[in-house]
């Protein structure tokens, strides 16, 4: 096997991969601030803290908007590269995903313009508690798709291996491989 | 047991807790609300009954003329209980009861005592037979309670006028206003127009509740400790029962002692301890008590030794009765009220029965408490001066005697209970049985009984008497403060259900709200009389204790076990709060600390127990705290030691001044900015003469302090401020025409100080609805003038109330229409329900965090998308009101509508930068809120303003088993600004008990909680998905749960739809909702309308909501004095109510559509002439006028009552509803017809074809 398209998908997808992960993480830890608000409960009840607070989730609820595009484009762009190179197996496992965003992101209320991370909705116990099963969810996801990436290729590599005699441009892509996995 | 159990008086069951016995008589004393002098039965007197086993009966019939009672200044507001009752007698009651002319009073020898109070008022006490034996005596007790608590209801409907809650001093406010019961006049025996249907249910079920659950959870107590029991089993006060229940009392108890004023003073109850010994009650009078509460009181007091078993019951021979007053001549009426306060001493809180029985009713109930309970009772009695009045009805109580204690207070309040009463009269033999049997087995759990130091352990079992009280009283080292897991083993909750099962229901085991319901066969599933909230199934004690359910209800009031079960029910779980509300009513505390848990910082409530004198268990996360050196001491009896009886812990509405902890700046002021749409089209409208109107006449009631700030902005295509800094001769303009970027001329004098400022505020508003008469703008900014109001309010916060005509049209924030008139009826999608711009929800959370509440109000008569505009309110805690077609001349109804609802809007109370926390007890979980705020962490809801007509819903799920608590509670907290600029949290406190089968759950059902829950849910759907999917869970919710109780509960045939009593109204209220504007289809509906409806649905409290959803019917062309009741001097009457079908109208008759926010009157064309003259004011059909909406005021009876009547039912809501007379040809009859909800349209179905489509769907 040569260091095709294919392998070039893995590579990358692994890189952006782990950049999905950060991002669950992020969701988690904002999806945790915005449940729990830390101060004392007097403090809470306080005007001053309140404002804090307000702009605390608005400045959340801003940046959860922020990062949802790129993530779904990430994800997206995921999906084309194991179209284009014919991964089909992985492709397969990443398309339900494709799905779930595409529902996510087409399916708001009646008129309103914006996306599903609006204070006043989001604040919502039970939104909320969705939102974070959600991003609970996608951690996991990632994570085993993280590992998937990386040790598919090389998997792919061993069995091709079996059959084909190596060839030069295996081995360096073995390498590379091995390299990377050392890292 | 004295109290006769037909006392036909309402007023007679009144009960004070003793241990605010200054604050409930202050409570008795208050006025009605609506009815500022109604005739007062009795005293707040609270009825005791108890008698010890093997008792004879007592009677008591005290004569209490109407008397005002004014409290002692103590310095705890009297109890918000009390202050109901009063209310409820003078609202609520239907005075209707027969004239009882003369009650004669047995008096037992050396029984009787006279309790003289105050001078002006000598209360008489009846003598009450005191034979105690032992054998007999477990059966004996009766207590009468009055409901006070539902009396709270009352309040609500009947007087908003009734507020002295915020006064700190506390409640004296009541003497003047106490109304005199004029019961005289009402001679019937007819029923108050006030059924409870709900109470024998709750009754009922409690039992089967009790009999379930209780014996498994506790352990049976010994005798020994039946003291202890007693106090614990307190049956707390009955819900608002009927008026009925008030007129008769029964109370049936060793002790009568009628307390007219509450005991605030510790000399009182020095008295009254005294007396308790001595087995005389003196009642100490306040020195305020008014001439008219010159009321004697009978009391009856009862030697605790046994007095032959006489049966107690009290005949009206035996009755004695005391003339009444001077005051009120008119009134034979005797009440008597047991005064039951053993618990102070002890500890304890009282539990006092009062049996209430409806002389009326066929079905007498007495309510028996346990023998234990006659102990405290004796002691109570001694301690406290409770005035119990009991109206002596002709009728003997046989059944009292019969039960020989066995019943609760809750049968006697069903009994009273104008609605059928299920309960058949029990056949006395067999009812005794069970009571005699239960009573000696006192449930309790084994680890209480060493902390109950508080228990008498002098009593005897048998034999308890007044001795032991005062002992009882000191000893107490530990007392065990009501724990939930006390009551749980209360002693007549097992009384109860083995009464109940013998007695009421016949020996069916089934209570009253699980009773099978053909539906698809009852015709008339509506009863004659307005629902009432069910009561949820506690002992006595903690009913007497728990929220009033106008300020908290939940829509099961029996908690599930398990978030399976609750899935089992398919009902909604969640509450409905209506934090704000005006109470009559309300003790304010004052101190340094306030007691809450370390952990979950709970407030302290009544519900907590008290594991020793120095520390007190949390009741939501079971945590042991301890009692801080400050609540060791007792501001109201000024005694040490005692925590379980502060205010806090007798209260379940309390208010706090809160300490300086709790706040970071000074309170901000009270400000007002109006911001007012001067565009063509509003002067057109001209909407600005009426509210500048308004606001002159209303300029020094707004709510506020010396630092109240006004301010004013007016724009059309540009924005204009005012200024009017003191010492400018005359109001100055500033056009910012920059609206794409609006700053502040002077942002120092815009907003000025109302009392500095105000001849040039006045001068403004005199001169605002002419300065634009000429005006060509068409434009509307309304986007740039809300950010311009944003920036002028950030630096303080307060209260902006919009003004808004058309859609806004230029800068930020503009709107297009949407709305396709084409598709106004169309059954298939719904658009545009949510905002098309997220700018007014982006400028409500600035606002929020700014503390500033946008309050809107649309005048408009085009489409103006409310659906986007009403975002500015909604996330801002604000309100929104909607006037559709307003035209000054062209609409005067609408008009007329702004006036009045500006007057209240102006005027009522108001909190700036609240929050509210709800918390519950672990387990439980908040998931969605449902109301106008914004949620800043999951269980603080953010509030930039709270008014009184706001309500809130929050739903419930089960996260962890409930197995290891019979009790839940949840506790609202919402700590405010008053307009005086005191910071101050006001704590709502609520108990329901714990189930674990699904009858229980589905005999629990609040069903107008219920419906108001998934009201709210559906507009949530709506506007998340879509109208029809939201109409598919409503009609699903029924099917779901019907079906779920007809393959679990009910093991009737399946053919039939089935539903339980409590439930039975359910498909006729989710009727209701289908075809209500916010859901209908197939009914052309304005788009804004629709949208209003909804923001209607999500922040209008409970009652307001329900009579939206379900409008009330009455025929008013016939009304009768029958059944009517007397508030403010005045009869109402009470007619029955009819169902929404046309086929209850006739062309014979007048009927009166109660809408909640306007009325109908529909004329018949044949209606009689002398109703059209005499009422309507003219001489035939033909000449009504097609738009008439006022009645004339004529002098004529039919006249009056016919007033009387919707003035009453108009002073009962916040907004006062206009009134169309409708007549039957004309075109505006359609708007009548379509709130005739049981018939068929050409889009929807009639009630019974709703009902044979659910059942087509559970058979599916």
């Amino acid at each position: 096997m040569a260091f095709t398209f294919a392998a070039f998908c893995y590579m990358l997808s692994l890189v952006l991969c782990a950049a999905l992960i950060f991002f669950a993480i992020w969701h988690i830890i904002a999806f945790d601030e915005l449940r729990t608000d830390f101060k004392s409960p007097i403090d809470q009840c306080n005007p001053v803290h309140a404002r804090e607070r307000l702009r605390n989730i608005e400045r959340i609820c801003f940046l959860l908007r922020k990062l949802v595009l790129p993530e779904y484009s990430i994800h997206s762009l995921f999906c084309i590269m194991f179209l284009c190179a014919q991964e089909w197996l992985t492709l397969g496992l990443n398309v339900p995903l494709l799905f779930y965003h595409f529902w996510r992101y087409f399916h708001c209320p009646a008129d309103s313009s914006e996306l599903a991370y609006d204070p006043p909705v989001v604040m919502n116990a039970d939104t909320l508690s969705y939102c974070q099963k959600e991003a609970w969810c996608k951690l996991a996801f990632y994570l085993l798709s993280f590992f998937y990436y990386l040790y598919c290729p090389f998997c792919t590599w061993i069995s091709s291996a079996l059959t084909v005699t190596p060839s030069t441009h295996s081995l360096d892509f073995m390498n590379v491989w091995w390299s990377l996995l050392r890292i | 047991m004295s109290a006769p159990a037909g006392s036909p008086h309402p007023a007679a069951s009144a009960r004070i807790p003793p241990k605010f016995g200054g604050a409930a008589a202050s409570g008795a004393a208050a006025p009605a609300g609506p009815a500022p002098a109604p005739h007062q039965q009795n005293g707040p007197a609270q009825n005791q009954m108890q008698v010890p086993s093997g008792y004879g009966l007592h009677h008591q019939n005290y004569i209490a003329p109407s008397g005002h009672y004014s409290q002692g200044p103590g310095k705890m507001t009297s109890l918000p209980l009390d202050t109901q009752c009063g209310d409820y007698y003078s609202a609520l009651y239907t005075v209707p009861t027969q004239n009882v002319t003369v009650n004669t009073v047995n008096q037992q020898p050396g029984a009787q005592q006279m309790y003289s109070r105050g001078p002006p008022a000598p209360h008489i006490v009846g003598s009450t037979l005191g034979s105690f034996q032992g054998a007999a005596s477990s059966a004996s007790h009766l207590h009468t309670s009055a409901s006070q608590p539902y009396s709270s209801f009352v309040n609500h409907y009947n007087s908003p006028a009734m507020y002295s809650a915020n006064s700190s001093v506390a409640s004296q406010g009541f003497p003047s206003t106490c109304g005199h019961y004029a019961m005289s006049t009402v001679s019937n025996a007819a029923y108050p127009s006030v059924s409870y249907p709900s109470l024998p249910a709750g009754d009922t079920y409690g039992q089967m509740f009790t009999s379930q659950s209780a014996p498994t959870i506790r352990p049976v107590k010994d005798n020994s400790f039946s003291g202890q029991n007693t106090a614990i089993s307190h049956p707390l006060p009955l819900p608002p029962p009927p008026s009925q229940q008030h007129q008769q009392q029964q109370s049936l108890s060793g002790y009568n002692t009628l307390t007219w004023s509450a005991l605030g003073l510790p000399s009182t109850q020095d008295n009254l301890i005294r007396n308790h010994t001595g087995s005389l009650a003196v009642a100490n009078n306040n020195p305020t008590i008014t001439d008219s509460l010159s009321c004697p009181v009978m009391q009856n007091v009862q030697p605790p030794k046994s007095s032959p078993v006489v049966s107690t019951v009290l005949s009206g021979s035996s009755s004695t009765r005391t003339p009444p007053t001077a005051n009120h001549p008119v009134e034979p009426v005797t009440s008597v009220t047991q005064p039951s306060e053993l618990l102070q001493q002890k500890g304890m809180q009282y539990g006092e029965y009062v049996n209430n029985q409806a002389s009326s009713a066929p079905t007498p109930l007495s309510s028996t408490s346990d023998d234990e309970e006659e102990e405290e009772e004796d002691e109570e009695a001694g301690v406290d001066s409770s005035s119990t009045t009991s109206s002596a009805s002709p009728m003997p109580n046989s059944y009292d005697a019969l039960e020989g204690g066995s019943y609760p207070d809750m049968l006697s309040s069903s009994a009273s209970s104008p609605a059928p009463d299920p309960a058949p009269e029990p056949d006395p033999a067999s009812a005794s049985a069970p009571a005699s049997a239960a009573a000696p087995v006192i449930p309790q759990p084994s680890k209480m009984a060493k902390p109950f130091g508080y228990g008498y352990p002098t009593l005897q079992p048998g034999y308890q008497n007044a001795t032991a009280p005062l002992t009882s009283g000191v000893q107490p080292s530990n007392p065990v403060y009501s724990g939930f897991q006390q009551y749980p083993q209360y002693p007549g909750v097992n009384q109860l259900s083995s009464s109940l099962g013998g007695l009421s229901l016949q020996s069916s085991p089934q209570p009253e709200s699980l009773r099978p319901v053909n539906l698809t066969q009852e015709r008339n599933i509506l009863p004659m009389t307005p629902v009432w909230a069910p009561v949820p199934n506690l002992n006595a004690d903690l009913k007497k204790l728990n929220c009033s359910p106008d300020s908290f209800r939940c829509t099961l009031t029996n908690i599930p076990q398990t978030q399976a079960l609750l899935n089992k029910a398919k009902l909604p779980l969640g509450l409905l709060l209506h934090p704000f509300r005006d109470l009559t009513q309300l003790p304010v505390i004052t101190s340094n600390t306030i007691v809450r848990c370390r952990s979950c910082r709970t407030y302290i409530n009544p519900f907590v127990s008290f594991i020793d004198q120095r520390r007190w268990k949390c009741n939501l996360c079971y945590r042991v705290n301890d009692v801080p050196e400050e609540f060791m001491y007792n501001p109201l009896t000024r005694s040490y030691g005692e925590p379980h009886k502060r205010p806090e812990v007798q209260n379940s509405t309390v208010e706090f001044i809160a300490s300086s902890d709790y706040m970071l700046r000074p309170p901000q002021p009270a400000v007002y900015l109006f911001v007012l749409d001067v565009s063509h089209n509003a002067v057109e409208a001209g909407y600005l003469t009426i509210l500048c109107q308004s606001l002159l006449e209303n300029l020094d009631k707004l709510p506020g302090d010396s630092r109240t700030r006004i301010g004013f902005m007016t724009f059309d295509s540009t924005i204009h401020f005012y200024n009017l800094q003191e010492g400018l001769s005359q109001p100055q303009m500033l056009i910012v025409s920059d609206i794409d970027d609006v700053f502040l001329p002077t942002p120092d004098s815009l907003l000025v100080n109302l009392y500095e400022s105000k001849e040039l505020i006045k001068d403004l508003l005199n001169a605002l609805p002419n300065m634009f008469t000429n005006t060509r703008e068409t434009h509307s900014a309304l986007g740039p003038a809300l950010q311009a109001a944003f920036k002028l309010m950030s630096p303080t916060g307060g209260r902006v109330s919009v003004f808004q005509t058309q859609l806004p049209s230029l800068g930020a924030g503009l709107l297009q229409s949407r709305e396709d008139p084409n598709q106004r009826s169309s059954t298939k999608v719904v658009q545009h329900l949510g905002p098309a711009t997220d700018f007014y929800k982006k400028l409500a959370l600035d606002c929020s965090g700014q503390q500033t509440a946008v309050d809107l109000f649309l005048l408009s008569s085009q489409y103006s998308d409310l659906a986007s505009l009403a975002c500015m309110s909604k996330y801002s805690a604000g309100c929104i009101y909607y006037y559709p077609s307003f035209h000054y001349t062209h609409n005067p109804s609408q008009a007329e509508k702004l006036q009045k609802d500006l007057k209240r809007y102006l005027t009522r109370k108001i909190g700036f930068e609240a929050v509210m926390r709800i918390r519950c007890t672990k387990g439980l979980s908040m998931h969605t809120f449902h109301g106008n705020f914004f949620v800043r962490s999951t269980d603080l809801l953010s509030l930039a303003n709270i008014n009184p007509d706001a309500g809130f819903a929050v739903q419930l799920s089960i996260e962890e088993s409930l197995t290891d608590t019979s009790l839940v509670c949840f506790q609202t907290a919402l700590l405010y600004t008053s307009s005086k600029g005191e910071r101050r949290i006001r704590v709502h406190t609520l108990c329901l008990p714990v189930v674990s089968s699904l009858a229980d759950v589905y005999a629990g059902v609040d069903v107008q909680a219920a419906i108001c829950l998934l009201a709210n849910m559906a507009v949530d759907r709506s506007i998340s998905s879509s109208l029809s999917d939201a109409r598919d869970a409503l009609v699903n919710a029924v099917v779901d749960s019907l079906s779920a109780y007809g393959s679990t509960v009910s093991n009737l045939q399946h053919s039939a739809l089935m539903a339980p009593s409590s439930l039975k109204l359910f498909p006729l209220y989710v009727l209701a909702l289908l075809k209500q504007k916010a859901f209908r289809t197939g009914t052309s509906t304005r788009l804004d309308d629709r949208v209003y409806a909804m923001c209607q649905i999500k922040s209008q409290p409970l009652v307001h909501l329900m009579r939206m959803i379900h409008p009330n019917l009455y025929r008013i062309d016939r009304l009768t004095d029958e059944g009517a009741i007397h508030v403010n001097d005045r009869v109402v009457p009470q007619p029955p109510l009819q169902k929404l079908s046309a086929e209850k109208l006739t062309r014979e008759g007048a009927f009166l559509m109660d809408c909640g926010s306007v009325f109908y009157i529909w004329v018949g064309k044949g209606c009689d002439n002398n109703f059209i003259e005499d009422v309507l004011g003219y001489p035939n059909f033909a000449s009504i006028p097609q738009k008439m909406t006022h009645l004339p005021e004529l002098d004529t009876l039919s006249s009056e009552r016919a007033r009387s009547f919707i003035t009453w039912l108009r002073d009962s809501r916040p907004l006062s509803p206009i009134l169309h007379i409708v007549k039957d040809e004309s075109p505006a009859k359609a708007e009548f017809f379509q709130h005739l909800i049981e018939d068929r349209t050409e889009a929807a179905f009639s009630y019974y074809e709703f009902l044979l489509h659910v059942q087509q769907q559970i058979c599916k």
